[in-house]
């Protein structure tokens, strides 16, 4: 109703914090200060994987300033993003499982102090055997790193099929096989991990803390520290950059609160940079194979993947990963059938989790490879094979998810025109090249971490008499401008000026639940839960003024600040005075909305993650040189067209853009979380190769290519005002058009990430040879992935569920539909409260 | 005293750091290290930061950056390394681009020091403050100080910088957010206002390129 004539939607406004950012008057937890504030510093592991023997405190007690010690005996409870991964131990509990794990925490009166007392800790441990990779914990089932594991070192296993796979390649005219690796990168905020805990009066305590999912550590605090949760009160502060390395609930978090009730004084703790690359939860390693059957004419028949993850230590969202790395193969391009396997270990490094894309950038790199040898292989230019096989409109995949609004034709007629990758492609000189690469991303899992029924973001508006409005929101600003998408989505709706609204946002105590700034899913569903209050209000404010004005109530118009008949256009009020009739006449004013998105259709084990109300696409194509001499390459531009439904304001749409682009860049040219084994004689210890800021190789200022921008604009109807994510996506073609435009500039294949100059070189000195122009891993191994899920696809006559679900329950000793979708779905139905959501306590947790 | 070399690193009494081949060898350095000499020297300094002048107490082998924070209560110069390796915690000193973790407090006693809290006028922006607001060159926001400051710098050197010369100058300066070329291009516009010309704004900047699209 406000789209032909808005105010902030589709506009290129400012950011509702800019003017803090650019002063330095934004708040990051670090920056907090409280009177007889301590300070934590916690003592790492050394070793990759060992028993604590003992814990001498005795030197670091006679440090003066030290106020006091906790270890793993004073947290026993253990704890995790994921309901069946609660794994982790705030301090380590007789055992550590990576080099750079919190064993001992120290508070005192100055950082100084307490780093030196850290220094004075004493731990020694009892080795154990340490598994480094994919194949080590293939190898090496004992010791397992955790017992829960599904099998051995292996965490998770699963086995899914989509349809009559082995039929489709029986049948296929032709079939290709390809094997990729990407390797594990980071995160890197700027910002370093802080948190400040305060202790308040009736036994209650606040937590500041640089989260993106301030209602998940909630949960965690009150799982270790034994608290009910209304006495604990989490504010997350802004962000200094996310991109998934916030949003695990962190040990250190929990070790802050902990002692600031121990002390009965505040606390913080920040965290080196050193330490944030061993909290981690960075991209995992991916090694992964790609079967694909294909009829005479290029359209396609099936595909089988398999992925292996290197998962590092701990669970942390790991399962989730593990199967993102096989969810959205299909919703780019039409697969009738598709069969997934992938298998995640444990391996003594730091844990890896969802890194901006989780879980789908290593396949996509995988698959829109696979796609440009087929189209060589096939004589075919790369954008037609992949324009003849689009998945359509309003599609349910093989897989079972409900598709929305698609237009990554679009996009890639608009990067394909304007690089003219068509009139180019295969005829550049040697040395130039132009490669083409898709992807696709959520707008928000469909699914709460712990299963539940309820809303997945709300929004609170109270109206005050003066014509203010606050605005509640449990959204958390990471810097991809969830307060402004707030603000004017309110402010659109209503009429008003940014300046009307007072936000309060990810406060735990006073702002209703935002699931958090993860999956791409704020936008989307904070923008609706915002829609929904500010109509709300706005239908309560239309309701009064129409009595007063006599008028229609759907007669009411709200903008530039009035509220007014739409027909007499003249006669209305000024916002403040419509505010104070409506008072009058209603009594104060409130408003509220929630989202909860749509019922996904699958019903499977594991249909729990890849829904979404709706997905965006984005295609891209990279222009690159390449050196011969030194394999050294570099983009020379970047064409991206991002189909996002809307763009509620275009810059900071552009600079998720351009940031996504820069990310994925990055992990294309350099980036990479790198281990190396000590010499057994000096500890055999796993150490990040790169630790730093300097070694840990990340784009710079120097890097950056000429980026072009498509918008490609068509409104969903599941996203506010039409929109979708921009977050992550567009990062997903960035890495494979990269390695396919080094296959165009220069005739060689590097089926891994990062592309390092002397991966390409080694290619090209093969090439010369005669050997095959490729680096890259070999085909997966055979591996045992135990019970197969056999779900007939939508056009096999299926319903979602598994074929063989009661089968499985049987072969894996699961009892029950307990902690099932279809429980959760029948709690309320059966008046069961216990089922409605995961308690606090884990089911499979140590 | 802690070793200055110690600072800024992850705690790992018998641990891995950064540069240390070895965690065994790393043990015995600090075995039988007292840790009795943890009282540093205090020292009462004088500082002149954002043209007002401030005398504070501050363990001596603390950093600019650490007395800026701490002492000097100004939060808005922000750290990501404590290495010099990232740029977040850039101060001007004496008309120079600094990196204020790895300058001792006690050398930048008497000083003119700036500050990002230094940059505006009472409630007008700097220049290069409004050009980074319009464009959406601050995202997340941390490292904005530091390249602000940065930006400031060369631009009272350089008033009309290429592209080139701005990418080279801002080279030391991480950001995960913008992918940079923002940055470029708010620090350009501001030099044009500064200069008292316009800079005409590519649309694209705003709304999205739109050249060689097709037509939908």
């Amino acid at each position: 109703m406000t789209s032909e004539r808005s105010q902030w939607i589709g506009l290129p406004f400012q950011r509702v914090d800019a003017h803090a950012k650019v002063t330095g008057r934004t708040s990051f937890a670090d920056d907090l200060r409280f009177p007889r504030m301590a300070y934590l510093k916690l003592v790492r592991s050394t070793v990759p994987h060992g028993r604590i023997r003992s814990i001498d405190l005795s030197r670091a007690e006679q440090v003066p300033g030290v106020l006091g010690f906790l270890t793993g005996k004073d947290l026993p409870t253990p704890f995790g993003i994921l309901p069946v991964s609660q794994d982790e131990h705030a301090l380590a509990n007789e055992v550590v499982r990576h080099v750079g794990e919190a064993v001992v925490a120290v508070a005192a009166t100055s950082e100084d102090a307490a780093e030196t007392a850290a220094l004075a800790v004493r731990i020694e441990y009892e080795p154990l055997p340490t598994i480094s990779s994919i194949d080590e914990a293939l190898a090496t089932p004992e010791p397992q790193i955790h017992r829960y594991a599904d099998r051995g070192n292996l965490h998770k296993v699963l086995a899914l099929d989509f349809g009559d796979v082995d039929g489709a390649f029986s049948r296929a005219a032709h079939v290709f096989e390809d094997a990729f690796f990407y390797e594990g990168n980071t995160h890197l905020p700027i910002e370093q991990h802080a948190t400040v805990a305060v202790p308040e009066d009736g036994d209650r305590l606040t937590v500041y803390s640089s989260t993106q999912t301030p209602h998940y550590l909630h949960r965690a605090l009150a799982k270790v520290l034994g608290l009910p949760a209304p006495r604990i009160r989490v504010i997350a502060c802004p962000n200094g950059g996310g991109f998934g390395g916030k949003s695990d609930p962190f040990g250190h978090e929990i070790v802050c609160a902990a002692m600031s009730r121990k002390l009965g004084r505040p606390v913080k703790i920040t965290l080196t940079r050193e330490e944030v690359f061993w909290c981690h939860r960075g991209r995992h390693p991916v090694w992964m194979t790609l079967r694909t059957a294909m009829d005479e004419n290029g359209k396609l028949l099936a595909q089988e993947l398999s992925t292996a993850l290197d998962g590092g230590a701990f669970g942390s969202y790991g399962v989730a990963s593990t199967y993102y790395t096989g969810a959205l193969q299909t919703v780019t391009y039409h697969l009738p059938a598709y069969r997934f396997r992938s298998i995640r270990a444990f391996t003594n490094k730091p844990p890896c989790g969802p890194k901006r894309g989780h879980g789908t950038p290593q396949p996509r790199f995988g698959w829109e490879v696979h796609l440009d040898k087929i189209a060589v292989a096939l004589g075919k230019n790369p954008a037609d094979l992949r324009l003849q096989n689009l998945e359509r409109d309003g599609a349910v995949t093989a897989n079972w998810w409900q598709l929305g609004t698609i237009e990554l034709g679009q996009a890639i007629e608009t990067v394909v025109e304007a690089s003219a990758y068509r009139q180019r492609w295969g005829r550049l000189p040697e040395g130039r090249g132009l490669g083409l690469a898709c992807g696709s991303y959520l707008c928000g899992a469909g699914l709460p971490i712990y299963w539940n029924q309820m809303p997945q973001s709300a929004v609170v508006l109270h109206v005050d008499r003066g014509g203010g409005v606050g605005v509640f929101s449990g959204a958390t600003e990471i810097g991809q401008g969830s307060d402004t998408v707030l603000a004017a989505i309110v402010a659109e709706t209503l009429g008003l000026e940014l300046a009307d609204l007072t936000l309060c946002v990810a406060d735990t105590a006073l702002t209703p639940v935002d699931l958090g700034s993860y999956s791409s899913r704020v936008t989307l569903m904070m923008g609706q839960a915002a829609r929904r209050a500010a109509l709300d209000v706005r239908q309560k404010i239309a309701a009064a003024v129409a009595q007063q004005l006599e008028v229609a109530p759907d007669d009411v118009e709200f903008a530039h600040r009035r509220v007014f008949s739409k027909g007499e256009p003249e006669k209305g009020l000024s916002w403040e005075d419509a505010v104070v009739v409506a008072e009058a006449r209603l009594g104060t004013l409130a408003g509220v909305g929630s989202y909860t998105p749509p019922r996904a259709p699958g019903r499977y084990r594991g249909s729990g993650v890849g829904p979404s109300p709706t997905y965006s696409y984005t295609a891209a194509v990279i222009e690159v040189e390449v050196d011969p001499e030194t394999g050294i390459w570099r983009p020379l531009e970047v064409w991206i067209a991002h189909d996002i439904g809307r763009a509620l304001n275009p810059v900071l749409a552009l600079g998720q853009i351009e940031g996504s682009v820069y990310m994925g860049l990055g992990e294309a040219m350099m980036e990479e979380s790198a281990f190396r084994r000590l010499p057994r004689s000096r500890s055999n210890a796993l150490v990040h190769k790169f630790p730093s800021l300097l070694e840990y190789k990340s784009p710079t200022f120097h890097e950056m290519p000429k980026i072009h921008s498509y918008l490609i604009e068509r409104e969903d109807p599941e996203g506010p005002f039409g929109a979708k994510e921009v977050g992550q996506g567009p990062l997903l073609p960035i890495p494979p058009a990269c390695a396919n435009a080094i296959y165009d500039a220069v005739g060689v294949r590097v089926d891994q990430v990062p592309i390092h100059p002397h991966l390409v070189l080694r290619a090209l000195e093969a090439k010369k040879k005669g050997r095959p122009a490729r680096v890259g891993p070999s085909f997966l191994p055979p591996i045992d992935y135990g019970f197969v899920l056999e779900i007939p696809p939508p056009w096999g006559g299926g319903d979602g569920r598994a074929r063989n679900e009661d089968a499985f329950r049987e072969a894996s000793g699961r009892k029950g539909r307990a902690g099932t979708m279809l429980e959760r779905e029948q709690a309320l139905s059966h008046r069961s409260v216990d089922a409605l959501t995961t308690g606090l306590a884990g089911k499979r947790g140590e | 005293m802690l070793p200055a070399k110690g600072r800024a690193l992850g705690v790992m009494p018998h641990g891995v750091r950064r540069g240390s081949p070895d965690p065994a060898s790393r043990v015995s350095r600090k075995r039988g290290k007292g840790s009795k000499d943890t009282e540093s020297a205090v020292r009462v300094g004088t500082f002149i930061v954002n043209n007002e002048t401030r005398t504070v107490a501050f363990p001596e082998h603390h950093s600019l950056l650490e007395v800026l924070r701490e002492e000097l209560g100004l939060t808005g110069t922000k750290h990501g390394c404590e290495l010099g390796e990232c740029g977040a915690c850039t101060v001007e000193v004496e008309g120079r681009a600094v990196l204020s973790c790895l300058l001792l407090a006690a050398e930048a006693e008497g000083k003119a020091i700036r500050t990002v809290e230094g940059l505006a006028v009472g409630r007008q922006l700097h220049p290069l403050q409004l050009a980074f607001a319009e464009l959406g060159a601050a995202q997340c926001g941390y490292c904005t100080p530091g390249i602000l400051m940065a930006a400031k710098v060369l631009l009272d050197h350089n008033p009309s910088p290429s592209a080139d010369e701005i990418r080279t100058h801002l080279g030391g300066n991480l950001c995960r957010c913008t992918g940079y070329e923002r940055i470029v291009e708010a620090v350009a516009v501001a030099a044009a206002r500064l200069q008292g010309t316009s800079r005409e704004l590519d649309p694209a900047w705003l709304q999205g390129d739109q050249r060689n699209a097709p037509a939908r």
